[in-house]
């Protein structure tokens, strides 16, 4: 296989393999999540469950004094690499380019150094929330293959295309098609995977939200 | 009915797994936070006891059963079953190094309610027969006697005669159509009967009607704390008969968190049907009392109170304000703990861990949290509303050497109310 025969092959089935494994999964993921159901609450309620629910799908997001002072590295650099994915999957412009030559919609992007210097602290975010998992007592005792892997296939779309950009190593085509390759690992890997955490904790906030709404707390 | 196994143990597992759960565990990072929530892992320093991770046989039987990959690999014999063997090891970790505080669930980035959880896990335990012996003993005695500390209605009936004689106040027993039924936790009945007084000089002042029924006068409910639902609604059963049977319009929870849990929340999901009657805190009782101009005080406490939230009650209970607002009427130099309220820390004591004397030294070991934020704001006097936290808190009071008296809010107002001019 040539360079440009692997470029086409990760740019065509291999995508189309990867695209439908990640969206059928993710489908049949929440759909196995949700439709175990609950029972219906037969106590009689002091506070909306639907309204605490939707309430702590946004207010979890903002830990309390006292946490943030207990945990304050893990919630620093877990803020700093999910905006970073963020920045850095969804501001760059070729990809907002990508984005609009398949769904027809677009956004308008971040200057490029803006995004590359995100890269960087994404980077050097993601290697220290590895360390701290394996240096960290809890963490590392908590930590298992599934979180080493989830990491990785994380990490590696932001550091093939890193280097990508900056033309480091290898051939304009091999790179890009590493870049993609890994992008797809990460879709065939997320739904069967924590990375799930992306959709599933807002449903996680809200039941959680709505358990104590129903009681008229604010959780 | 044949005894415990790891069969039943599992199935129950199964049979408690719902979206929640599966939402839960499938958001769950391993990022630890939830440790550095709970006393049972600041206190100790041991990764064991990471709320996430006492879940853990729970957790596999989801991703066994109710995951593709998890289900592909058990068809294809690659997973390992949870042995009976692992759920003896995690019965000191779900029993003991649980309170069923909920911190944990406040704290969780993702937002799993790990308490929840708890509960639930417990359903399995119990089922495979990894409970611990204080609490089966607790439960049997709550079956069997009506009591889990095996009080008696003669006892009940003792005490009320000296209430009545030290009060000149009647305490109605068994008595149709009043507006209150009130329940007691058998700890009230035998260490606190200061709190039956203040029930009768407070409702007598306010022109309350209330009784307590002779065939269900216990509040707390072990079948909860131990994980075993049929016995936990039996109790409740027992509760909704007399209620009725006496036409009450409300029941009314005492000075206990679990209790309050057990018949405020779990109550109507546990017989299957809501309840025809009300059921409040005594808290919310006196709140309301308050509001309407029926609950006259005089004078303050002068020393400088702080209030302990039980957990049950507040973070998992939704009475927060009550308190507070009833303070103000008694308390002087009222000041709260850091963290106080829906963050506020257990005691440490809850959810079966004071019936349950292999805890005994870790209860006491963890009460250091409590310890420590107290410290921060140096009262002179402890408030609360739980008699099961007010044991354990003066217990570790002493045992770490802290002169401070512990208060039931009940109780101290009773002693402020105004001179009754009828």
């Amino acid at each position: 296989m040539t360079e440009t025969e692997f470029l086409l092959w990760v740019r065509g089935p291999a995508l189309q393999i990867a695209t439908i494994v990640f969206v059928l999964g993710i489908v049949v993921r929440i759909l196995q999540m949700v439709m175990l159901g609950r029972k219906a609450n037969l106590a009689e309620a002091r506070g909306s469950a639907l309204a605490g629910g939707l309430r702590t799908m946004v207010t979890r997001s903002v830990p309390d004094r006292g946490t943030f002072q207990r945990s304050t590295f893990t919630i620093v650099s877990g803020y700093i690499f999910h905006i970073g994915l963020f920045v850095t999957i969804f501001l760059y412009a070729p990809h907002i380019l990508l984005i609009d030559e398949v769904f027809g919609v677009s956004w308008p992007a971040l200057p490029t150094p803006v995004v590359d210097a995100t890269a960087v602290v994404t980077i050097i975010a993601l290697l220290a929330v590895l360390i701290h998992r394996i240096k960290d007592p809890v963490m590392r005792f908590l930590s298992g293959f599934s979180d080493y892997l989830v990491w990785l296939v994380t990490f590696l779309p932001l550091f093939t295309g890193y280097i990508a950009f900056h033309r480091i190593g290898l051939s304009p085509p091999m790179l890009i098609a590493l870049h993609i390759l890994s992008v797809e690992l990460l879709m065939v890997v997320f739904p069967f995977t924590k990375l799930m955490h992306t959709f599933s904790l807002f449903i996680a906030r809200y039941y959680n939200g709505a358990i104590a709404g129903y009681k008229g707390v604010q959780s | 009915m044949s005894g415990p196994s790891l069969q039943k143990g599992l199935a129950a597992f199964k049979e408690q797994i719902d979206a929640p759960v599966a939402a839960f565990f499938n958001s769950c990072m391993h990022c630890g936070m939830c440790a550095d929530a709970c006393l049972f892992y600041t206190e100790t320093k041991d990764p064991t006891r990471t709320p996430i991770y006492k879940l853990e046989p729970l957790r596999k039987v989801w991703q066994q059963e109710y995951t593709f990959w998890g289900r592909s690999m058990k068809a294809l014999g690659m997973s390992k079953p949870v042995t009976d063997e692992e759920l003896g090891q995690w019965e000191e970790l779900v029993y003991d190094s649980c309170t069923l505080c909920g911190r944990c669930s406040m704290v969780c980035p993702v937002g799993n309610d790990i308490a929840y959880m708890i509960r639930k896990m417990r359903e399995g335990m119990a089922a495979a027969g990894h409970a611990p012996e204080g609490l089966i003993g607790a439960t049997k005695r709550a079956v069997t006697i009506g009591s889990p500390m095996g009080v008696k209605l003669p006892a009940l009936q003792a005490q009320i005669r000296h209430i009545e004689e030290d009060t000149g106040l009647e305490i109605p027993l068994d008595r149709e159509g009043v507006d209150y039924m009130c329940l007691l936790s058998s700890m009230e009945i035998m260490n606190f009967p200061e709190y039956t007084a203040a029930l009768a000089k407070i409702f007598h002042q306010a022109g309350v009607t209330w009784t307590i029924s002779s065939e269900a006068f216990e509040a707390t409910n072990s079948g909860i704390q131990i994980g075993v639902s049929e016995i936990a609604a039996e109790l409740v059963q027992r509760i909704v008969d007399a209620a009725e049977k006496l036409k009450v319009k409300a029941v009314i929870s005492p000075e206990c968190g679990h209790a309050y849990m057990a018949i405020r929340w779990e109550g109507p999901n546990l017989v299957g049907k809501p309840f025809d009657f009300k059921v409040v805190h005594i808290l919310e009782v006196l709140d309301e009392l308050r509001e309407q101009g029926r609950l006259k005080t005089t004078g303050k406490e002068m020393q400088r109170l702080t209030y302990h939230d039980p957990c049950q009650i507040a973070r998992r209970g939704g009475v927060l304000e009550q308190p507070r607002r009833l303070l103000d009427m008694i308390a002087d130099d009222f000041v709260e703990m850091p963290e106080a309220g829906v963050m506020n820390w257990c005691c440490g004591a809850g959810g079966g861990v004071s019936s349950n004397e292999r805890a005994d030294d870790l209860r006491l070991k963890v009460f250091n949290r409590k310890k420590a934020q107290l410290d921060a704001v140096q009262a002179e006097g402890l408030v609360s509303a739980c008699a099961n936290c007010r044991i354990h808190l003066e217990e570790g009071l002493e045992e770490y050497h802290m002169d401070l008296p512990v208060l039931s809010l009940t109780e101290t107002i009773a002693e402020h109310l105004a001179e009754d001019k009828s």
